[in-house]
């Protein structure tokens, strides 16, 4: 008998499986509706909304100064890049001026929170893949910026860091000096990771050439931070509109080729080199003076709004902010979170490529799901 | 309904939280009146001030207007951020405009929200849509104006980028975007009645029936407790 063309011999239905919402590869509360043929993703869909707590409605029930603290919830492995954001935007509302030192110890605590994220982000990537001791090696460099942390600010994951106008307190004595020994660390701990894997076999073949976005693509669908960096757009908040101290330091950007995996593998490496080089110039030049400006004793922004961005180790971390001029909460808060915005392109990333695959997507554009959902 | 986070003094902010251990009380209207005279009422609306004489208008705004004249009713500065105002039926004309024009080439959507003015009269809706050009390095802001029951064009074929945001300003505002290939409810349930970020939607309770008859949804509430002590 013939062979039926038109009906091949197995089922070839499509199979819509659920990854997630409590899948350790997640990240946290990430649902993935995944829709197969075969081992192969054709379609999916992502749900969130799981971890929403009202971030922005909540905000226009404190004061300016309370919100501090629900931007350390958003972000949860980076708070002080939300928090120093926050503050930035509410000191452009008022027109404030903060003194130089404050700037400085800004920008040292958000490249120190910078490479905890991306030490997280590394450890819990590569595990997803199989490398496990990427993992415990890296939280061991991690617990040491939390150590910083906490000697600067008595909490080690919600810092509330900053005050608008500057900062709770100048640095403890000695501090500076711990932080040049961790950087040396550090650099010497960052070649460790490349021996594991840069040029490991297995990394290689589960990262290269996986969930490619194009420039052009990645600027549509709007991208934000390593991840669009990787595609080869040299586009960084720091560089493009300095904020903190940024103007005055010396950095580069790393961008990718292909806009693989494995590209924003290696852009997020060289970006913890250039955050411990950005470090040892904050601290080799960090100027004396007070760490708070001028700031009045009843918080209360003139009537107008602004939009105001920052790099977070994530990406493009903006707060728009509605001051009304009467009241000493604002009218309306909104953030823009880079996890949600980079969140948006694990659809068009993963069809086409293995289930295996998507637990590397996934970890690849780096997510926080408390920023995710708010 | 008045709205209760702008009645409420200062201090008691704290009180209007949902705790599981609170005390049902009845929402809003009896605490915000005997609160009322001591915080103004929220403006109508921002104040979007005109950009001062001595600062020269960006080319792109001014080409803006010649090329699409109507279409932008005003043009606001400040702290720095320029802002064009758009009349919403030619939203999507200007949105294609700012990406495309070489001078202008806002290829980056970084944000697209909404803000709730109850007050303004006709118009209570500021969509707001915050660009940004990779080649040159620039930022600006283009706002519209909404009624509660008015529609809005969706973006999102000009920018893909915003069609997650403009879900999350569908799912919490309840704006309708026209032609969104998917505009469903993102970060609340698919079920959920309201739209929280309303000036007008409660702190607490379950949505919708505690604002349309306090009364049923106390009892609502009664009926759960005594049920979880059996």
């Amino acid at each position: 008998m013939e062979p039926d063309v038109a009906r091949p011999m197995f089922d070839t239905d499509e199979l819509v499986i659920n990854m997630g919402p409590q899948h350790p590869a997640t990240h946290g509360v990430l649902r993935v509706v995944l829709k197969l043929d075969g081992e192969k993703v054709v379609d999916a869909d992502v749900v969130i909304g799981y971890l929403h707590r009202g971030v922005e409605k909540l905000s226009e029930n404190r004061d300016w100064t309370q919100i501090v603290l629900l931007t350390d919830r958003l972000d949860y492995v980076a708070s002080a890049a939300a928090n120093l954001a926050y503050v930035e935007t509410v000191e452009k509302l008022l027109s404030l001026e903060v003194p130089r030192r404050a700037k400085y110890i800004r920008t040292i605590l958000a490249e120190l929170q910078r490479l905890a994220s991306h030490l997280v982000w590394l450890g819990s990537h590569a595990m997803d893949i199989g490398a496990v001791t990427v993992f415990l090696y890296c939280l061991r460099e991690r617990e040491l910026i939390l150590d910083l942390f906490e000697e600067f600010c008595g909490a080690r994951l919600t810092y509330n860091s900053m005050r608008i106008g500057g900062l709770p307190q100048d640095l403890p004595p000695g501090w500076d000096k711990k932080v040049l020994q961790f950087c040396d660390i550090q650099m010497e701990k960052l070649v460790e990771y490349e021996t594991l894997l840069t040029h490991n076999r297995i990394w290689l073949g589960r990262t290269k050439n996986i969930g490619v976005i194009s420039a052009a693509d990645a600027i549509a669908v709007g991208l934000c931070g390593p991840p669009l960096r990787g595609s080869g757009v040299a586009r960084d908040v720091r560089k493009d509109e300095p904020y903190a101290a940024y103007a005055e330091m010396e950095f580069d950007v790393p961008v990718g080729a292909n806009g693989d995996t494995y590209d924003r593998y290696l852009v997020r490496l060289e970006e913890m080199r250039q955050s411990v080089r950005i470090i040892r110039q904050a601290i080799g030049g960090l100027p004396e003076g007070p760490v708070m400006g001028k700031v009045p004793r009843l918080i209360k922004p003139p009537a107008g709004e602004t939009y105001h961005a920052n790099e977070s180790p994530k990406g493009e971390i903006g707060y728009f902010i509605a001051s009304d001029g009467k009241s000493t909460s604002p009218y309306r808060m909104r953030v823009r979170p880079p996890s949600f915005c980079n969140l948006q392109a694990l659809p068009q990333l993963v069809r086409g490529h293995l289930v295996a695959d998507v637990i590397a997507l996934i970890g690849t554009i780096d997510i926080v799901l408390g920023e995710v959902d708010r | 309904m008045a709205d209760p986070e702008h009645t409420d003094p200062p201090g008691d902010t704290g009180a209007a939280v949902p705790t599981p251990a609170a005390a049902p009380k009845p929402p809003g209207k009896p605490a915000a009146a005997a609160a009322a005279p001591k915080v103004p009422p929220p403006p109508p609306g921002p104040p979007d001030p005109a950009p001062p004489a001595d600062l020269p208008v960006p080319d792109f705004i001014q080409a803006l207007q010649e090329a699409l004249p109507g279409a932008v009713t005003q043009v606001a500065y400040w702290v720095g951020d320029w802002t064009v105002i758009v009349a919403a039926p030619r939203l999507l004309e200007v949105a294609q405009y700012l990406r495309d024009t070489p001078g202008a080439a806002f290829d980056y959507c970084s944000d697209v929200t909404a803000v709730d003015w109850p007050t303004r009269a006709g118009e209570r809706f500021d969509v707001v849509y915050c660009l940004y050009s990779t080649s040159r390095r620039a930022r600006v802001r283009m706002k519209t104006r909404l009624g509660d029951t008015d529609a809005v064009r969706s973006v999102s074929g000009v920018w893909a980028a915003a069609n997650w945001l403009e879900r999350e300003a569908f799912d919490m505002f309840g704006i309708r975007f026209e032609g969104h290939p998917d505009l469903r409810r993102i970060l609340m349930p698919e079920e959920w009645q309201g739209h929280p970020q309303r000036k007008d939607y409660p702190l607490e309770g379950p949505g919708e029936l505690m604002l349309e008859s306090p009364q049923q949804w106390l009892k609502l509430r009664q009926s759960f407790n005594e049920a979880e002590i059996e």
